[in-house]
């Protein structure tokens, strides 16, 4: 990024209906949406590709990426004669970033090879939102999904068991005692029974066991602690300790969560269980919405950054961007990414008004900030012997007495192109309030699952003690760095999207990015002239899963 | 495939239908003036080929193709390669067909038919059926062909076996699956492969079934595999005597009628008794050679062993040899050694063609009494009195029964340790219905296997599961109820004192062994093989609609069926084979109360009135016969002389003078004594 780029011709035309910035799922969805339903649309990346912080990135791009922080050199005030401007900073969302090269040689040899998620660990469920988004857009001509081949759930004791998520796992599991078995398909199918269209003669869910907790919920249908902790965790995938009475889900919102999973498993014929990955990384999906908007219009610039907002000198209200080529733009509205804000100097000098118009993108400094500790890790084998593409989740407590929140770990093989042939990418996360908590929960499952490099003339003592043990995975690569979560805001004119959550799916990220739609757009509905293409594909002997609607 | 819901179909697609029926209907009339006209070129192949791909169902186009393959053949048959081709070319119209309609029974038989023509492309049979399996795993045309192409290409049995251990773990819901592998784990132990063991094999298989049945219990094919392997645990293929008459060890005294000693005394009036041997299957080939008699009772060398079965005159569990003690010449009154020797030459096979072959040899003392001559029995039977407790200390009973000889002969251990297994198991899923039936299957599977003696058989729960049963699922009562009786039979005779407590002995019958089995709502009768001494059996105030399995019991002489639910006189087929029977009461049933017997196809046909126009009845009053035909059937084998039919539907002066007829002997009709 340090070559010194041709300058940028002048964009024609100068004025939009809306300008997006950033190019993350949000606002790609956004972008998709806005110029499918007829809108000018100028969407603008500062960086060098597609994806913003949702991006899947080489390493050598990613490290870069985590360690950049302000990227817009702070500008004097310019002049300008018919419009306020006002400066505009980066503010980076990664702190405490680690990263460490254990085979520097063998990586740089693989060096492009790699597609590394700055949001991981992330999968997508059959049924997720974003699949709904993408088939309704057409924007799944663009992307091809694998399924994740397992899932499991790790205890206290060190040993992951798969999660029996359907029928014929629950069959298949040598784990679970068969009256285990038959009362947690009892529980499957008490849900689906409730999540069932007709609603006569079906069992229900009673009202008042729906307010109540969820874990409370789960008792009570005889669910011994192992299997809730499979459903709480593995399942419904929640993040904090279910004992603890201050993080406790109601059961409604835990049957949602679960229906999410039910209805994933089974949606296309071809998907193995209940997840999918996109092949070449996460970064394919926002890819996938951007060449959706292009095709309707949009224009896109990247490597292009926005220095400065122009608000009317009379109202205050917003006006347009300059670029930091100099060019002046104009729209009604503008959507920005999350890591732009208004640097705090300039904010003095304002009007209320002035004020009024910005207020989305001030920095929220009081508020307590919600974390989300993040772990990259380039391993050489598997931590499960013959699985390449798997999801294992530790519940609170489960790695260690202190571990407030449940980390997950997903596991990538080459398969998805996303690593060289005999290595695998693991991404691990868990919600944080403070970076060396988060860190150190990350670390702790590391150290379950893979192996730590030893020095040289330790290995042959290391290797006869763990003789008779698994052989586990070498870690070759990793980064740990801890992410700031930021939540989008409508702000009349100008608007700003989420940054990656901490959740597994992008269920809620989707969501939001349709409510923020609606609101800028009005309560239009999102690619409703859109007919999904037939998809005329025959015998496809791959394994990827095609998806049909 | 299942569970796909069907649309309407839109106003252009049925224009396309009716256009497709159009091309249909004259590609139809051509194929068939081809098909008639017997050409067989190359076009008119072709015809059918495009007929096929539009409707694989057409079964004479199949046919044709046949015909055409045959004649092709018969003029190219030096050229291998030209047959490989036209053979070739025969499976690629069938596979187009099977994607058209993969439920085709002529594409799939077509197949069938060419690959028996060369085995030269069996290769490609299995990757084709994958691919069809894989679209609908439950496709039994494709399991059936599968098994077909196994066959065929000596695939290995263990291969096929882990193939559908495969499709169960995809989706356990899956008969077809289940299905075939009982078919492979049948014919592996059968020819006890190498590690199959029934006592290795079948502990394993319940492992299986059972993650499939805790599950999800209300899938049914998970609980229809465990039925069968109950079944291999409970029985084993090669027959086995049950038990016999006179039993093993047994002493029998024989005389004339008029005997008074209070001993277990058989009267015959034809100097003969009955040896009864009883097997847990139906089998063939009992006869004189298989079956040695040793005994010093002259003129028994060549016995005639006859099948006792209503339905296939040459297969039966009973079979029934008369030995003579009262030859021409007097034999003189002292005991006589009698030595059975059973299967010591082969010859005894079961229905599914296995071997008796566990040889048994039964000794049994026969006392002759005296040579009285016989004094017609003339007093009315009555079911009311003349009835002798059983002496419970008696020696008696253990002389006449003789308690399952055909447990010993089993490896019990295994099958005793898994069935106990299983019921602890299956008492945790007794709160379903499926549940409950099966734990009550188990409980009585342990209760067949267990020896004898052995305490802890629960008959008193599996009846009360019964109970249970019948009052939840009312759509099955009647099986239920079956099964309820015939646990409630099992339970009298597991040990000789719950029997001794429905025995008696009818003093003015010279002291016969009466069975009294009345007020117990029966519907089905078993465990006769425990019954085979008695001679008087009241089986009166029951549910019985009929007397399937009595045929056994062939020192009956008197038998109470009175207030029952016997709908018609061909309900009492299996009583013609009972030779010594003299009294029936059938009254207080439903004889006649339904006009349309839907039992009489079980009974020879009416129509062929060339039986009965011979004999005395038919003769005399053809109209009745015609009318009670049934009844005519069975009281004409019988030697009847105290009959009660009252309280049914046919009774009547009409049907009176009708059995009069038939039943000249009869000396007492209704309590009515008829005068001559």
């Amino acid at each position: 990024m340090t070559d010194p780029l041709p300058p940028y011709p002048p964009l024609d035309p100068t004025t939009y209906d809306l300008i997006i910035v950033g190019t993350g799922v949000p606002s790609s969805i956004l972008a998709a949406a806005a110029s499918s339903s007829g809108n000018s649309v100028l969407h603008l990346d500062p960086n060098a590709f597609y994806g913003s912080h949702f991006a899947s990135l080489s390493l050598p791009d990613l490290s870069s990426f985590l360690h950049s922080n302000s990227l817009s050199p702070l500008l004097p005030q310019s002049e300008c004669h018919d419009f306020l401007s006002v400066n505009l900073v980066n503010r980076s969302l990664y702190a405490s970033v680690e990263i460490s090269a254990f085979e520097p040689d063998i990586l740089e040899e693989h060096s492009r090879r790699f597609n590394v998620d700055l949001c991981g660990p992330r999968a997508v469920f059959c049924a997720d939102e974003s699949i709904n988004l993408m088939l309704k857009s057409g924007s799944n001509n663009y992307v091809e999904f694998k399924s994740v081949d397992a899932s499991f759930v790790g205890d206290s004791s060190g040993e992951v068991r798969s999660v029996p998520d359907s029928r014929a796992a629950i069959f298949k599991d040598k784990s679970l005692a068969l009256l285990e078995k038959s009362q947690l398909m009892k529980f499957f199918k008490l849900v689906q029974a409730h999540l069932a269209e007709h609603d006569e003669a079906t069992v229900k869910i009673r009202e008042e066991d729906m307010e109540s907790p969820f874990v409370e919920f789960l008792s009570k249908m005889c669910l011994p602690p192992k299997i809730k902790s499979i459903i709480l965790y593995g399942i419904a995938m929640l993040d904090y300790d279910q004992d603890n009475a201050e993080t406790l889900l109601k059961t409604n919102e835990g049957i949602d969560r679960l229906a999410l999973y039910i209805t994933s498993i089974g949606r296309f014929s071809n998907a193995l269980g209940a997840l999918m990955y996109p092949i070449y990384g996460q970064g394919e999906l926002p890819q996938a919405f951007c060449r959706r908007a292009a095709v309707k219009g949009c224009i896109y610039v990247l490597r292009m950054t926005v220095t400065a907002l122009l608000l009317d000198k009379e109202t205050g209200g917003y006006k347009g961007v300059r670029l930091a080529s100099g060019q002046e733009i104009f729209s009604q509205k503008l959507v920005l990414d999350p890591c732009i804000s208004v640097g705090l100097e300039s904010l003095s000098s304002l009007t209320d008004q002035q004020k009024e118009t910005l207020r989305v993108l001030v920095p929220k400094a009081i508020s307590k900030k919600e974390k989300i500790a993040r772990g990259i890790c380039i391993i050489r084998g598997s931590v499960k012997a013959d699985i390449s593409n798997a999801l294992v989740v530790y519940p609170p407590k489960s790695l260690f007495p202190e571990q407030l929140t449940a980390v997950r770990v997903l596991q990538l093989g080459s398969g998805l192109a996303v690593c060289p042939p005999d290595m695998h990418v693991l991404y691990l996360s868990t919600l944080c309030d403070d970076d060396d908590q988060g860190k150190t929960a990350l670390l702790s499952a590391m150290s379950t699952l893979i192996r730590p490099q030893v020095p040289e003339n330790l290995q042959t003592d290391s290797v006869a003690e763990n003789d008779n043990t698994e052989a586990k995975p070498v870690v070759l690569w990793r980064a740990l760095y801890v992410q700031e979560l930021v939540k989008g805001e409508f702000g009349g004119s100008i608007s700003t999207t989420s940054s990656p959550d901490g959740n597994l799916s992008y269920n809620e990220t989707v969501e939001s990015a349709v409510k923020l739609y609606e609101q800028l757009m009005g309560s239009e509905e999102l690619f409703k002239e859109e007919t999904p293409q037939e998809n005329t594909k025959e015998d496809n002997d791959s394994d990827g899963v095609e998806l049909e609607d | 495939m299942h569970g796909r819901p069907r649309k309407a179909y839109k106003p252009e697609e049925e224009a396309a239908s009716a256009a497709k029926a159009v091309k249909l209907r004259s590609l139809q009339s051509q194929f068939m003036s081809n098909h008639h006209h017997k050409i067989y070129t190359k076009e008119a192949i072709d015809l059918s080929t495009k007929l096929l791909e539009i409707n694989p169902e057409a079964y004479t186009a199949w046919n044709y193709r046949k015909l055409a393959v045959e004649d092709t053949l018969s003029r190219t048959e030096s050229n291998p390669d030209l047959v490989k081709s036209i053979l070739d070319e025969e499976l690629k119209v069938v596979e187009s067909a099977l994607r058209q309609n993969f439920k085709s029974y002529g594409a799939w038989h077509h197949r069938k038919w060419v690959l028996s023509k060369s085995h030269s492309s069996v290769g490609n049979e299995l990757r084709l059926l994958d691919k069809f399996q894989t679209l609908d795993s439950r496709n039994f045309h494709a399991w059936n062909y599968r098994r077909f192409v196994v066959e065929l290409t000596n695939r290995s049995k263990q291969d096929e076996l882990k193939y559908t251990e495969d499709m169960i773990c995809k989706d356990f819901s899956n008969y077809s699956a289940w299905h075939n592998r009982s078919v492979l784990l049948s014919s592996l132990l059968a020819r006890k492969a190498d590690g199959f063991t029934p006592n290795e094999k079948i502990p394993e298989e319940y492992k299986l079934v059972h993650d499939a049945i805790f599950t999800d219990e209300d899938d049914q094919s998970g609980w229809f595999y465990h039925l069968w392997l109950l079944d291999q645990t409970v029985n084993v293929e090669t027959p086995l005597l049950t038990s016999s008459w006179p039993p093993h060890g047994s002493r029998i005294n024989l005389s004339g009628a008029g005997c008074l000693k209070k001993l277990t005394t058989f009267c015959s009036e034809s100097g003969s008794f009955p040896l009864v041997l009883y097997f847990d299957k139906a089998v063939v080939g009992v006869s004189s050679s298989t079956v040695r008699i040793d005994s010093e009772l002259k003129g028994n060398d060549d016995l005639v062993w006859e099948p006792v079965s209503n339905k296939n005159a040459q297969v039966s569990c009973v079979w029934v040899a008369r030995v003579k003690y009262m030859s021409s010449e007097p034999c003189v009154p002292k005991e006589y050694t009698v030595k059975v020797r059973i299967g010591n030459s082969p010859g005894i096979v079961s229905s599914r063609g296995c071997n008796f072959s566990a040889p048994y040899e039964l000794v049994f003392t026969a006392h002759v009494h005296d040579t009285v001559q016989e004094v017609p029995q003339e007093a009315i039977v009555s079911w009311m009195d003349g009835f002798d407790i059983w002496d419970a200390q008696s020696e008696d009973l253990n002389n006449l029964v003789n308690l399952d000889q055909s447990n010993t002969q089993m490896d019990s251990k295994w099958r005793q340790e898994t069935i106990a297994e299983e019921i602890d198991l299956f008492r945790e899923l007794s709160d379903s219905k499926i549940g409950k039936l099966t734990l009550a299957r188990l409980l009585m599977a342990k209760a067949m296997i267990s020896e004898n003696g052995v305490k802890g058989v629960h008959y008193e729960e599996i009846l009360e599961l019964y109970n249970d049963l019948m009052a939840l699922d009312s759509s099955h009562y009647h099986y239920y109820k079956d099964e309820h009786s015939v646990a409630l039979l099992r339970k009298v005779t597991s040990s000789n004192e719950s029997l001794s407590g429905h025995l008696f002995r009818y003093r003015d019958l010279n002291n016969s062994v009466c069975l009294r089995l009345n007020n117990l709502s029966l519907s089905r009768i078993a465990s006769v093989e425990k019954f085979l001494f008695v001679q008087m059996l009241d089986l009166s105030h029951n549910e019985l609609h009929s007397t399937e399995g009595l045929e056994a019991m062939q020192l009956l002489s008197c038998l109470n069926l009175s207030h029952n639910r016997i709908r018609s006189f061909s309900a009492l087929d299996s009583l013609r084979h009972l030779k010594q029977l003299r009294v029936l009461d059938v009254s207080h049933n439903h004889i006649g109360e339904h006009t349309v017997d839907t039992t009489r196809y079980l009974c020879s046909s009416p129509l062929s009135n060339s039986e009965w126009t011979q004999d005395e009845a038919g003769r005399q009053v053809p109209s009745l016969v015609t009318k009670y035909w049934d009844a005519y059937f069975v009281l004409r084998d019988l030697n009847l002389k105290q009959l009660d039919v009252a309280g049914n539907v046919i009774a009547g002066d009409e049907f009176s003078s009708f059995v009069r007829q038939v039943v000249p002997q009869l000396v007492w009709l209704d309590g009515q004594k008829l005068g001559s």
